[in-house]
């Protein structure tokens, strides 16, 4: 399980993670959570918009888009 | 409080219709966003509020009524919602009223083929009231991407009914009814206890008493003290507003919120902590519940993600959008022209028939009442009723589909690069049908910045009674001389999609000047569902369609065109000095419109036309014909020769149609404007800029082809 942390936009599409920490405060903070993001989360990054960003990723059995300043506050470790 | 919660009550008493009060119920309906809510307020009430496959679009409490077993329920439709620990306007909304409402039960609808994200919703309502019903809808969906719901277990493990319908085919709706009157006449006025970490649950402890001795029985007090520890302010405000109260001026309460926190920051848990950790044991226990009892197998989702390939991709992506956008079009325009000929036919044999009758009546109530009000209202169902009915049913299947997220997926870089909100291209979307829906439509966008960009910007995009004035003059200026229908209905359809363009594009434009000049900002953060496609119901959705939309939007156009006739005929025939009044204001206005390329007449038009844009081209036509130059302006040929011989020009057409897509928005938009912003100063900014940019536009096209002798 020693795998390098990254944040969640230079996840490749088609590769899973889990989240192991957000780096927002606030409003943006409740968002993320609301959206399921707590540490331990499955996240995998299914496809990205014609113009690169947003991505548009796999949360607890939903698509979300997100843009790559909001994926930037996410930490993530790759899945095997 | 009691004071409160009787006022809470007259509010929704007014929907009391039965006498005695304790055969009738409240019911709110909560849950996530497009789980399918607003289908089953349909199903059961049978009202039509408007549905369709994206997150957002039920924006302010809807409330209908139906009876069942001798009781009257009153559904109270609430704004989609998360959760109700976030901080946009309509989760506010749904969690003021799950707190404070005067409610008999709650009815929370999920979507069984996402259900993990909506148990937590489901977790935050129990939290607060045990009183719920949980309707699992789109069964339907879920057996055919083979996820398999144990109900019996999900009712066991939340403690409440659960029960499972497909309400867009009507199966269980029945059950849902009955287990609605049971919550009903049944009331546990419990919740449910999750137990939080040891930390936090101390710190509860500590203020809990004090909350209680405030606050009284009515809430979950616990729930009550975590609000209070995690800060959330906007919640407090409401909490006191129901209260008729401030609860932190009472000192024994401060002191322990202070001793509470000191104990939390001890164990190093700050305000974000806090919220980490409630939050975290509530998705742990979603997360718990749904392995329990759903079966999903991993390919659930592949068809959608085939499909989002293709429509979301870097290389069809954005050609299948305009792709789209222009079939839609086509479609209207090619198959509007037939039917609409019939029924201006149709009508004007019956003006024929009305003057017969009305011979007797004097010729100034004659003429009123057929020349005013009659002819205005007759050109406006021809010109409106075929394009939309075909243009809102195609619009409507694509919203079912789940599409209109994929726009907004696929644009959002533009919207980012405007400093902008990319579901601001939902709003647009919306904006296609009616202006003031889609600046309602705006409350789905959280930052308070990027949704007064998305409101002032709205009204570029050409709305339903818009596209009757493009549609006709692209008609009679561009295409007419074409003799091949099919490649003349294409050409219309690229120049209709070339002004929708230059719609969209003054839309990016001016969200960016407006991000750099009156709404400073960087864009806020962004989630955008994309919901899973679902197969449209071709019949219903046109059914539903041309009696909600179609008729709705017709019947505001007749209602508005008819004093509107009867003012420019009066204006038109009453005469000072000489002259009529129209010619007067057509006199006045005459040297500024030509500087835009257009005339008097025109911009009298636009001006008379405020209260709805279809009647734009009635008055235009009014006031040539009762100049005297034609009596009767027919088909397209006609009516062509009839502008013609009154000095328009392709360049008079084109400003027009420019002008016709950007000026100030209708009366009912600016009301609404002022409504959602609160604001005279918005409101005069959402009315002036469309309006300057047209006359800038028009100003540029019109000089720039007169020095270049184009005309």
């Amino acid at each position: 399980m020693n795998r390098a942390i990254i944040s969640l936009d230079h996840l490749c599409i088609g590769q899973s993670c889990c989240v192991c920490g957000l780096d927002s405060i606030g409003t943006q903070r409740r968002r993320m959570l609301d959206l399921g993001l707590v540490n331990g989360t499955n996240i995998e990054a299914l496809h990205k918009s014609p113009s690169g960003d947003p991505v548009a990723y796999y949360i607890r059995g939903s698509v979300i888009a997100l843009r790559s300043e909001d994926a930037q506050k996410i930490f993530v470790r790759l899945c095997d | 409080m009691e004071e409160n919660k009787a006022k809470n009550h007259t509010y929704y008493k007014r929907f009391d219709t039965s006498k005695d009060a304790s055969s009738h119920k409240i019911v709110g309906l909560a849950g996530n966003p497009n789980v399918g809510k607003s289908t089953v307020f349909n199903a059961l009430t049978g009202l039509n509020q408007h549905t369709g496959n994206w997150p957002g679009k039920t924006v302010s409490n809807a409330q209908g009524q139906y009876m069942f077993d001798g009781d009257t329920y009153t559904l109270v439709d609430m704004p989609g919602t998360y959760s109700l620990l976030a901080s946009s306007q309509e989760e506010e909304v749904a969690r003021d009223y799950i707190c404070f409402g005067n409610y008999d039960m709650i009815c929370i609808v999920a979507d069984a083929t996402c259900l993990e994200r909506n148990l937590n919703l489901v977790l935050q309502i129990l939290e607060i009231t045990s009183d719920v019903v949980l309707c699992v809808n789109l069964m339907d969906e879920a057996k055919k991407k083979n996820i398999r719901v144990d109900l019996k277990k999900l009712s066991d493990m939340l403690g409440i009914k659960v029960i499972a319908t497909s309400a867009r085919s009507g199966k269980g709706l029945d059950e849902l009814k009955h287990a609605i009157k049971n919550a009903c006449y049944n009331k546990k006025h419990s919740y449910l206890d999750i137990s939080y970490d040891e930390n936090t649950e101390n710190a509860v402890k500590l203020i809990e008493n004090d909350v209680r001795r405030l606050a009284g029985e009515h809430i979950n007090t616990k729930w009550l003290s975590l609000r209070i520890l995690e800060d959330d302010n906007a919640f407090t405000l409401s909490l006191n507003n129901f209260l008729g109260f401030d609860i932190y001026k009472d000192d024994a309460l401060c002191e322990n919120i202070f001793l509470a926190k000191k104990l939390l920051n001890r164990k190093g848990i700050n305000k974000e902590r806090v919220r980490d950790l409630i939050v975290s044991k509530i998705i742990e226990e979603s997360e718990k519940i749904y392995k329990e009892c759903v079966i999903c197998h991993k390919d659930s989702t592949l068809r959608d993600r085939r499909i989002d390939n293709i429509l979301t991709s870097k290389k069809t992506g954005i050609p299948i959008m305009i792709l789209m956008m222009f079939v839609i079009f086509w479609l209207t325009i090619s198959g509007a022209n037939y039917p609409s000929q019939l029924i201006y036919d149709f009508l004007f044999k019956i003006e024929g028939r009305l003057y017969v009758i009305f011979s007797g009546a004097p010729p100034l109530i004659s003429g009123m009442l057929i020349g005013g009000v009659y002819r205005t209202v007759a050109w406006v169902v021809s010109v409106m009723l075929p394009p939309m009915a075909i243009f809102f049913p195609l619009f409507t299947l694509l919203e079912d589909l789940g599409y209109l997220p994929r726009i907004a997926f696929n644009m959002d870089k533009y919207f980012k690069k405007a400093h902008a909100h990319g579901k601001q291209a939902l709003t647009m979307c919306m904006g296609f049908g009616c202006n003031a829906c889609g600046v309602t439509g705006c409350r789905i966008i959280d930052s308070p910045r990027e949704r007064l960009i998305a409101i002032i910007t709205n009204s570029f995009v050409p709305c339903n009674g818009k596209f009757p004035t493009l549609i006709s003059l692209i008609t009679m200026f561009f295409t007419l001389t074409i003799a091949n229908s099919f490649l003349s209905s294409v050409v219309s359809t690229l120049m209709l999609t070339g002004v929708v363009v230059l719609g969209i594009f003054m839309t990016f434009l001016v969200s960016y000047l407006l991000s750099v000049t009156f709404l400073k900002g960087e864009p806020s953060s962004f989630a955008l569902e994309l919901p899973p496609y679902r197969a449209p119901q071709v019949g219903k959705v046109i059914v539903r369609s041309v009696f909600d939309r179609t008729l709705f939007v017709l019947g505001r156009a007749i209602s508005t065109a008819a004093p509107a006739g009867l003012i420019i005929w009066l204006m038109a025939n009453v005469n000072f000095q000489g002259t009529s009044i129209l010619a007067h204001f057509n006199a006045f206005l005459d040297p500024f419109a030509r500087l835009i390329g257009l005339d008097g007449v025109i911009l009298t038009a636009f001006i008379l036309g405020i209260p709805a844009n279809e009647i734009v081209m009635p008055i235009i036509i009014m006031s040539y014909t009762l100049a005297g130059t034609i009596t009767e302006a027919g088909s397209s040929l006609e009516l062509f020769n009839l502008l013609s011989a009154n000095g328009w020009s392709w360049l008079t057409a084109l400003c027009c149609m420019l002008f016709s897509l950007m000026h100030w928005p209708c009366a009912t938009t600016c009301i609404t404007i002022y409504k959602e912003t609160h604001s005279l100063k918005w409101s005069a900014l959402s009315f002036i800029i469309p309006t300057l940019c047209g006359i800038i536009i028009c100003f540029i096209v019109a000089n720039a082809a007169r020095i270049l002798s184009l005309v």
